[in-house]
């Protein structure tokens, strides 16, 4: 049956690292429904995108640790099930030792996107 | 149906890729894949970009620019489109997948993803593009 896609990923079988994975996905799924749904409204309906210049993310949005932590935790979610997905995605179209080559470059890019987000979010100063 | 013993033996190669193999489902994948691998490439671009607001402002609000522009507008819908199906169907999957019993509805859950797909994006689309002739007043 590889090669053929399915609409979704069965269930994988035993209680393995596949499995934690596979759960992983849906639970980071329902976490990022309301927080990556809520930040797309509030940054595109509720303001103009074109508005939020740096000078407005420093005075306005991130003016508040509430929201510095909840824009942290949807980075830490959504780079989590990101590179769930794009492994299975790289797990389809690669083999052998390009596979093993394109997922550490993916875990790479995910650590490096991770620690950028997390570096500008932890050290931008409060107003 | 039964899985397998109907489907066709996969192609190799581009069209082997892009076959289409019948059913919704396939639909569906499909678009969860394109969908899901596009807003990865989106995010990838908006981490860097975020991180520039701290490491040089001066570049983010100059990149920022595209927001503005026509192009980034329409680029804009089409990200919200991407996230909304990829939400709106990945809780289809969420749904079957933790009560399975639920998957003999699929199709009527399909719908549900394009009519919510629609009532929602038509509008917040016409939002966004309607920014396009405010600025140019």
């Amino acid at each position: 049956m590889s090669g053929v896609p399915r609409a979704r990923q069965p269930r994988p079988k035993g209680r393995g690292r596949e499995l934690t994975y596979w759960l992983l996905t849906r639970y980071t799924a329902l976490a990022l429904f309301v927080l990556a749904l809520a930040h797309y409204t509030m940054t595109h309906f509720v303001y103009d995108s074109s508005e939020q210049t740096a000078e407005w993310i420093k005075q306005v949005r991130w003016n508040s640790l509430a929201v510095r932590f909840v824009d942290w935790s949807m980075l830490v979610i959504v780079m989590l099930h990101s590179s769930l997905g794009m492994r299975t995605v790289v797990q389809d179209y690669f083999k052998g030792r390009a596979q093993s080559i394109v997922l550490g470059l993916l875990y790479t890019l995910t650590a490096v996107l991770v620690a950028l987000g997390s570096h500008v979010i932890i050290t931008l100063p409060l107003k | 149906m039964a899985r397998g013993s109907t489907l066709p033996a996969p192609r190799r190669g581009l069209r082997g890729a892009i076959a289409y193999r019948g059913g919704e489902g396939m639909l569906a994948w499909a678009f969860h894949r394109i969908s899901g691998i596009a807003v990865s490439v989106f995010l990838t671009l908006h981490v860097v970009s975020i991180f520039m607001v701290g490491a040089n402002p001066e570049f983010y609000d100059y990149i920022h620019l595209f927001y503005a522009s026509v192009p980034g507008k329409v680029a804009e819908v089409l990200l919200g489109a991407a996230l909304l199906y990829h939400a709106l169907n990945g809780t289809r999957i969420v749904v079957m997948d933790l009560w399975p019993a639920l998957t003999a509805y699929h199709r009527q859950l399909w719908r549900i993803v394009w009519i919510t797909f629609f009532t929602l994006g038509l509008p917040g689309a016409y939002i966004i593009l309607s920014r396009i002739w405010e600025t140019a007043k």
